[in-house]
């Protein structure tokens, strides 16, 4: 079983790999010049996709399977964007090296917002994230000679392998999918073993747990560690994909969006990441266009009622359901054909 | 020699509510032990204390000499105190097979690098902790049921399972908190000599029950504990004969103290 599992995540894996791989030619065809020096607005929105499906995997983690929310996780989204931003406009620092500095700077912070929170019984986490994700923001406006202010920093490079710079949609659109799939793989691979029984187990009984030996202060620390350096990775693909940083991505507003990109997926589960990363990105490109100002809000407050009371478990879930009644459909109907007469 | 609990002058108050009240014992290796008394008698708190789910006011607790009172769960099931729970405590979402794996987690020791990456060893790891915890599903008799979800059980296999889970950690000492409450005749005959088997593998035995049949019939010794004081404790022929025991049974004051 456990091997058929590990071939699951790799098939998955795969058939994700294929897919987006194909879409760029699905995408621009018929378009002319070089491939990979194709600018188009669709190849951009799932770019973000990735880039919220990074997101949205470690908040899923988070809450699924440790039971406790952040509301504070764009500002770990932020604080990966602006050390990129920063240490690559500012210093010498390449972009791998200081994407790197982004994530270790990140879970260095949150351990230490972590540790004394989750020793906690209760949602102590939600609110200390909430109010450090404030101070983030705040910190981000206000401390202009380093961040920029408002007008943020322009001119962030893009992220290299040896001569292929990742500067055309095209280019960025593989770079982050890329990125993205390592970590549902990753993600994948944690929940299919000890470390993620334990999570599950954590989830379902914290006494039972801990009654069979499970240290469940340190897992809960450890998965806010790693859902919050899945954000500094996001932050930091954001701001060398994008090539500028500003304050306004990594407001409330977004930590709130990313908290119903992972319900709307579906909770405990890795692969409901992408579809909620996907909904709520397409949902907002759709909103755009129309001339009510955040009407975006409200329409995700809704979504979110909706997919908590009819698929508590989120979108992923339904899927499941589906495809677990098709094959019992298919089965039945084999079993009817096959039967005696 | 020692034994392999030892408890003295356990004391757990809450708000000013004394639970367990000066209560001292010893558990020996090898026994199968039963805590008795009357409902709110302070029997599920003394569990909790040992099982390090409390800590208690006042007193010790110790497991072959080492004092354990005060420390976390988790570190009181590493070394070596397993129990199943009164109200059952299972994880809903998961398999009955992933709640044995869950078991072996103290037997086990791959952590998230080796995870997120699958490394060789750790793809071993996982096969014998496969093999392992079916090996404890067998023991118990649930193996067909290895890929339902536990949620999904009858009461009583749910209470099986979480014996199961508890062995899988292969626990010095287990508690078992009402494992008979709620079974059929038919059932508890069969959880009586699952008992048996588990003292046979070496494994000492501390139980609360309801079910004085049962309790009487098993016990090498019984604890007797009324208003979280321990009344009497001796083999189950002195403890069923003992005035204070009956009068705390009957609801009665003590003829003589």
């Amino acid at each position: 079983m456990r091997w058929f599992t590990a071939q699951r995540t790799f098939l998955a894996a795969l058939l994700g790999v294929l897919l987006a791989a194909a879409l760029p030619f699905v995408l621009l065809h018929g378009s002319a010049g070089p491939l990979l020096e194709q600018n188009n607005y669709w190849l951009g929105v799932f770019t973000f996709i990735a880039i919220y499906t990074i997101l949205a995997v470690g908040l899923n983690l988070l809450m699924g399977y440790a039971g406790q929310a952040s509301l504070g996780h764009a500002a770990f989204y932020g604080i990966g964007a602006y050390t990129s931003a920063i240490l690559t406009t500012r210093t010498a620092c390449s972009p791998w090296l200081a994407m790197l500095c982004g994530i270790v700077l990140t879970g260095v912070v949150a351990l230490l917002i972590g540790m004394p929170c989750l020793r906690l019984r209760g949602h102590y986490l939600a609110m200390a994230t909430l109010g450090f994700g404030w101070i983030v923001f705040i910190v981000m406006r206000q401390w202009e000679p380093i961040t920029g202010g408002s007008s943020g920093i322009e001119n962030v490079p893009s992220l290299a392998i040896g001569g292929l710079v990742f500067d055309h949609d095209v280019k960025c659109f593989y770079l982050t999918w890329a990125l993205a799939l390592l970590v549902l793989v990753i993600s994948a691979n944690i929940v299919n073993s000890r470390v993620g029984r334990a999570f599950r187990a954590v989830h379902g009984s914290e006494t039972a747990a801990a009654a069979l030996g499970v240290p469940i202060a340190r897992f809960k620390v450890q998965v806010f560690v790693l859902s919050s350096m899945y954000a500094a990775l996001a932050g930091s693909l954001y701001a060398h994909v994008v090539k500028y940083v500003n304050p306004s991505p990594f407001d409330f507003h977004a930590s709130v969006s990313l908290v119903v990109m992972g319900c709307i997926g579906g909770m405990a589960s890795v692969w409901g990441a992408p579809l909620g990363a996907a909904t709520i990105t397409l949902l907002k490109e759709r909103l755009q266009l129309l001339p009510w100002r955040d009407i975006d809000v409200i329409i995700y407050g809704l979504i979110l009622i909706v997919v908590m009371v009819f698929l508590p478990g989120g979108l992923v879930s339904g899927v499941q359901v589906a495809v677990t009644r098709l094959r019992r459909q298919r089965r039945t109907a084999a079993a009817r054909e096959g039967a005696p007469l | 020699m020692t034994p392999l609990l030892h408890v003295a002058h356990l004391r757990m108050v809450f708000d000013g509510l004394v639970a367990v009240d000066d209560a001292s014992f010893d558990i020996s290796a090898g026994q199968i032990k039963a805590l008795i008394g009357p409902n709110g008698a302070g029997k599920t708190t003394l569990l909790n204390v040992i099982s390090g789910l409390l800590t208690p006011t006042s007193g010790q607790v110790a497991l072959a000499d080492k004092p354990i009172h005060g420390l976390p769960p988790h570190r009181v099931a590493a070394l070596g105190i397993a129990r199943t729970f009164q109200n059952v405590e299972l994880f809903p979402a998961m398999t009955v097979l992933e709640h044995v794996m869950v078991g072996r987690h103290l037997r086990s020791r791959s952590g998230f690098f080796a995870a997120a990456l699958r490394l060789p060893g750790m793809r071993r790891e996982e096969r014998q902790i496969h093999l392992d915890a079916e090996r404890y599903l067998a023991q118990v008799g649930l193996s067909a049921h290895a890929d339902d979800l536990a949620r999904d059980l009858p009461f009583g296999k749910q209470r099986l399972l979480e014996i199961a889970r508890a062995l899988a950690t292969e626990p010095k000492l287990l508690l078992l908190d009402e494992a008979a409450s709620g079974l059929s005749t038919r059932e508890k005959k069969e959880l009586v000599n699952l008992i048996f088997a588990i003292r046979d593998i070496g494994v000492t035995i501390f139980l609360i029950d309801h079910d004085m049949d049962l309790v009487m019939s098993i016990s090498d010794e019984v604890v007797v504990l009324d208003h979280g004081e321990k009344i009497a404790e001796g083999t189950p022929h002195a403890v069923q004969n003992d005035d204070r025991v009956i009068a705390a049974y009957l609801g009665e004051e003590p003829v003589h103290a």
